[in-house]
């Protein structure tokens, strides 16, 4: 490799650099003139703070693209990139705006600048081109989602939240860094290109050593997902941790995851791809991640029909969710599962949004507590109905038309045989499509209770605070970019 | 002009939604009133001046996303026409209808024209993205309509109809995304890119032949998913629990438009791509609409629930029209195209009679029960309206469901004569089940319990209004079914139905 460009790198790195400046500014602000103030002056501060820091950071993205950038290491940039992380940086804004308004801990400063460190997390991990960065760049954004979780010390079910995400994160992390060291033992490089053209080629069981460390890292990128059999953390992290926290896990965490793993398959361990298609199937990645994906869409859906908790409930459908995305990455494309996670994800966020609220306002996020809330606040009401359509595949909502795509993507994938499509991946589209006619049922019967059942008789009317115009506002990007999916699209395509 | 009415509705509800909230009920009213009275009006404009015989009018043809390529694009053939008007009036009536919803009317009429805008876009659409986009838009109004401001078991009659109707639409969905793939990659200019080829538009894959095995189970995927929503036997359950539970204009519509949605989407789509499955399933799909309708009309006949009748015999209508589709004769099908418009007209004063005149004001829709109060001499407008649509019902001459059914029949008769004498019998329990809910809702000299007729308010304006629009439709159609043949008949022998001409009778 040639001399490093330091100022190319800097150049390129200068939204995460933006951001850890804001984080540090957060801290010293809240820790030396926030003390004076009451709780909700210093969340204010720092939460604004935050949300600047975003923006900022999007203007600099925007403002100063690394034209002609090269001899950079370790770090890839392009357009698609580019735009990922402006996608990661809007929903970290938006969880830091809806964050303003909580007040479950005292520990201000280090709350926002835990979330800024996860979003630095989650930029490095969608530009990381080598294992190293990769795994380097996902702990960053797992370890500070762990104590985003376990941050409320006043519910002893955030502390339970926290540990058990943990574990299970630690286990997962292990499992991939052992899985990227045999990869890298074994082909002798660690950027993702060179290690797929490197690995032994041909049929699984080539090399058992392939085989384990292929499950490895798919079981590592599993957890972090969410995905059957990897998603026992998720219910209990949905539920326990504060709204906010629960908001970047289901949706920052899991764009710059899928992204990443989209990238580290096709470049890394294209050669043990296999073939998920019907009666043709070979042993390799594929098969694993339409295994993987039939089960959560299956289980996730099934699980989520019995739930009284509306965040088990978003949990297990997020579970769901999550196959449907990995669907999107067997077929190869990757506008549609761009599309897909980040519309995903502002619907999610918006979700957790309401909830936040409602909790504030009602005690809790059982079904009960959301009784009667189109009486309370319509827009909050009409805002959660978005949400839930768009997760359900109402058109003309964002999530039906990112379901569309993904569908139509997975049908045309594969040859074709006598000049017909062969469709080998249709019995995944059959049992998607199958298990999000389940899903409907439970999205209606939270939708049941927010506008068709009356509010307790001493249900004040919510006021119009931030956090409903921010949830109004994501409820308004979810209805324009499903009428208008091209506007997402074309950043990808 | 033809999609005007589509605009119209989706901003009337923009503007019902931007009403300050102190506007109240009334002004909620009178907007959804004018919102549809102008999709009518300006829809029958355009009705009159369209051209029958020029085939499928493309009316708006816009790029909207660039790929996958789905195109914005409502085109109108005869069919159209006369589904649009269909809409057209069912709206009106339904918003007469349902004038005396006091409890959050504005979200009601929300919903209500939420629905309405669906059904206009389905009819219009020849892009089946887009046309698919609007079936399932209207899944969520209903549910809401039905869950609010229903009756008896209301909440199970909404779930359940809003998951059949799901159910329905994944198979469509599933069938639609096979075809897309399908007639991309076997499509004769190969060496263009796939995305070049591949299309959702129904005129251009009205033009492709399909694969037969293809065909075989795509056609039956399609068709059922949409017959579902059409009241197909054995598929039908929803609608007699849905249509008891909903609000009076909800059932109106859902009887009215909604089961037109299921019958026009088998027909347009799923028959005129799939011929050669078409001719496979034929006999099979013909039973069922059979059964449909002698099953219909029993269940019907054995109700006590004066608004289960009417849902049940609505099963029975419907599957007219499904037998007229699987008849594959020219006269078959102008019938099955007329019943549609004829049942959504007579469905809609059916439910208006019952679910506003009688059970708003009775409180009863017990048949038992309404013996005993003499509403002939209480609620005379409400007995002479009934008398007709049960006339109509029936099938007696002079009204639209006459000239309708008589056509199937003459279909069915060429196409398969023994099945034609099971219809038969469907055909005289009709006029049993009306008969009997005619003579005991109304006309009963049984004493049980003192009459007390000024307990009764008396029928409204606008229940006259509408349900007078309602009557003037079917009688003119029954008396000049020309009107409407005038834009049927051409309509079928367009291009569009290539597929179909070859493999129908005369």
């Amino acid at each position: 490799m040639n001399e490093v460009d330091f100022i190319g790198v800097f150049k390129v790195l200068l939204p995460e650099a933006v951001l850890t400046i804001t984080a540090l500014l957060v801290l010293m602000l809240d820790f030396t003139a926030g003390q004076d103030h009451p709780l909700a002056n210093r969340m204010r501060m720092a939460g604004f703070m935050t949300a600047l820091g975003c923006v900022a950071a999007v203007g600099v993205i925007w403002g100063f693209p690394p034209v002609a950038v090269s001899n950079v290491p370790l770090i890839e940039i392009n357009a698609h990139i580019q735009h990922y992380k402006i996608a990661l940086l809007i929903i970290t804004l938006a969880v830091a705006l809806l964050a303003i308004e909580t007040d479950f801990t005292t520990h201000v400063g280090e709350y926002f600048a835990l979330l800024l460190f996860a979003t630095i997390g989650f930029l490095l991990l969608v530009s990381a081109n080598n294992l190293l960065l990769l795994f380097i760049a996902l702990e960053l954004a797992s370890l500070s989602l762990y104590l985003l979780t376990a941050l409320d010390k006043q519910r002893p079910q955030s502390a339970e939240a926290g540990l058990k995400y943990f574990l299970f994160g630690g286990m997962a992390a292990a499992c991939l860094l052992f899985g990227l060291s045999i990869f890298y033992g074994v082909s002798g490089h660690f950027y993702s290109a060179d290690v797929g053209q490197h690995l032994p080629r041909g049929p699984l069981p080539v090399d058992p050593l392939m085989a384990v460390a292929m499950v490895l890292v798919l079981g590592g990128f599993a957890f972090k997902i969410a995905v059957v059999p990897f998603h026992l953390w998720a219910p209990d992290a949905y539920q326990g941790a504060p709204a906010p926290s629960a908001a970047v896990v289901a949706s920052g965490s899991k764009v710059a995851s899928f992204i990443a793993l989209f990238g580290l398959v096709f470049a890394a361990m294209g050669p043990l791809g296999g073939n998920a298609h019907w009666s043709q199937f070979a042993a390799g990645w594929k098969p694993l991640l339409a295994l993987m994906a039939a089960l959560s869409m299956v289980w996730g859906n099934l699980a989520a029909l019995i739930q009284n908790n509306v965040r088990r409930l978003l949990a297990y459908s997020a579970i769901a969710h999550s196959g449907y995305a990995v669907l999107a990455i067997l077929t190869q494309q990757q506008a549609a599962l761009a599309y897909y996670v980040i519309t995903y994800s502002l619907a999610i966020v918006g979700a957790f949004g309401v909830i936040a609220i409602v909790e504030r306002a009602s005690g809790g996020a059982e079904l009960a507590h959301f009784n009667g809330l189109a009486r309370r606040s319509p827009l909050l009401a009409g805002a959660l109905m978005i949400f839930l359509l768009s997760l359900a595949g109402i058109p003309p909502l964002a999530g039906f038309f990112g379901k569309f795509y993904i569908f139509l993507e997975a049908l045309r994938d594969g040859p074709t045989r006598a000049g017909q499509p062969t469709m080998g991946l249709l019995y995944m589209v059959v049992l998607a499509i199958v298990m999000s006619t389940v899903s409907l049922y439970y999205y209606l019967q939270v939708l049941k209770r927010t506008h068709t059942t009356e509010p307790d008789k001493n249900a004040a009317p919510l006021p119009l605070t931030l956090g409903t115009w921010v949830t109004a506002l994501l409820a308004a990007a979810v209805i324009l970019l499903g009428c208008f999916p091209d506007w997402l699209l074309k950043w990808f395509r | 002009m033809l999609h005007w009415p589509l605009y119209i509705t989706f901003l009337g509800l923009l503007l019902l939604l931007l009403l300050p909230s102190r506007a109240g009920a009334g002004a909620a009213r009178i907007v959804a009133l004018a919102v549809s009275l102008a999709g009518l009006l300006v829809g029958l404009m355009a009705a009159l001046r369209f051209d029958p015989h020029a085939g499928m009018v493309t009316l708006v043809n816009a790029q909207w996303i660039q790929w996958p390529a789905f195109r914005f694009h409502l085109a109108a053939d005869g069919i159209t026409v006369v589904m649009v008007l269909l809409t057209g009036i069912a709206a009106v009536a339904g918003v007469l209808f349902s004038w005396n919803i006091e409890h959050r009317t504005r979200e009601y009429f929300a919903f209500y024209l939420t629905l309405i805008g669906a059904v206009y876009g389905v009819f219009l659409s020849v892009d089946l993205f887009l046309l698919f986009v609007f079936y399932e838009l209207a899944i969520v109004p209903k549910y809401f309509l039905i869950a609010l401001w229903g009756s008896t078991r209301k909440t199970y009659g909404a779930m359940k109809l809003a998951l059949y109707s799901f159910v329905g639409s994944a198979m469509v969905l599933i069938a639609l995304l096979a075809t897309y793939v399908m007639s991309g990659i076997t499509a004769p200019s190969t060496n263009a890119s796939a995305g070049a080829i591949a299309s959702f538009n129904l005129l251009d894959l009205a033009r492709h032949s399909f694969p037969h095995d293809f065909q075989l189970w795509a056609f039956p995927l399609m068709f059922v998913g949409f017959a579902i929503l059409g009241g197909l036997w054995p598929f039908h359950s929803w609608a007699p629990t849905g249509h008891v539970a909903a609000p009076t204009a909800a059932s109106m519509l859902l009887a009215g438009v909604i089961m037109k949605l299921g019958a026009y989407g088998a027909l347009r789509v799923a028959m005129t791509l799939f011929p050669a499955g078409l001719i496979h399933w034929q006999m099979p799909l013909a039973w069922l609409a059979v059964i449909g309708i002698v099953y219909g009309a029993l269940a019907a006949l054995v109700q006590n629930d004066f608004k289960f009748v009417i849902g049940y015999s609505s099963v029975s209508h419907m599957g007219f029209v499904m037998l007229g589709l699987m008849t594959l004769t020219t006269v078959g099908l102008h019938g099955a195209i007329l019943q549609m418009f004829s049942h959504g007209i007579i469905a809609g004063l059916l439910f208006g009679v019952v679910g506003r005149m009688v059970y708003d004001r009775a409180h009863t829709r017990e048949l038992d029960a309404l013996e005993g109060l003499k509403l002939a001499r209480a609620l005379p407008f409400a007995a002479f309206t009934f008398v007709v649509a049960g006339a109509a019902s029936m099938g007696l001459p002079g009204f639209s469901g006459f000239v309708a059914e008589l056509q199937v029949i003459i279909g069915a008769w060429k196409a398969f004569p023994a099945m034609t004498l099971v219809v038969g019998a469907g055909i005289i329990i009709g006029v049993a089940y009306t008969w009997r809910a005619l003579h005991k809702a109304f006309f009963s000299d049984h004493n049980s319990s003192p009459p007390h007729h000024d307990a009764l308010p008396p029928i409204t304006w606008p229940e006259k209004a509408g349900a007078i629009l309602l009557m003037l439709c079917t009688l003119a159609v029954g008396l000049y079914p020309r009107i409407l043949l005038d834009w049927i008949i051409p309509a079928l022998d367009s291009p569009l139905f290539a597929g179909l001409q070859k493999v129908i009778g005369p």
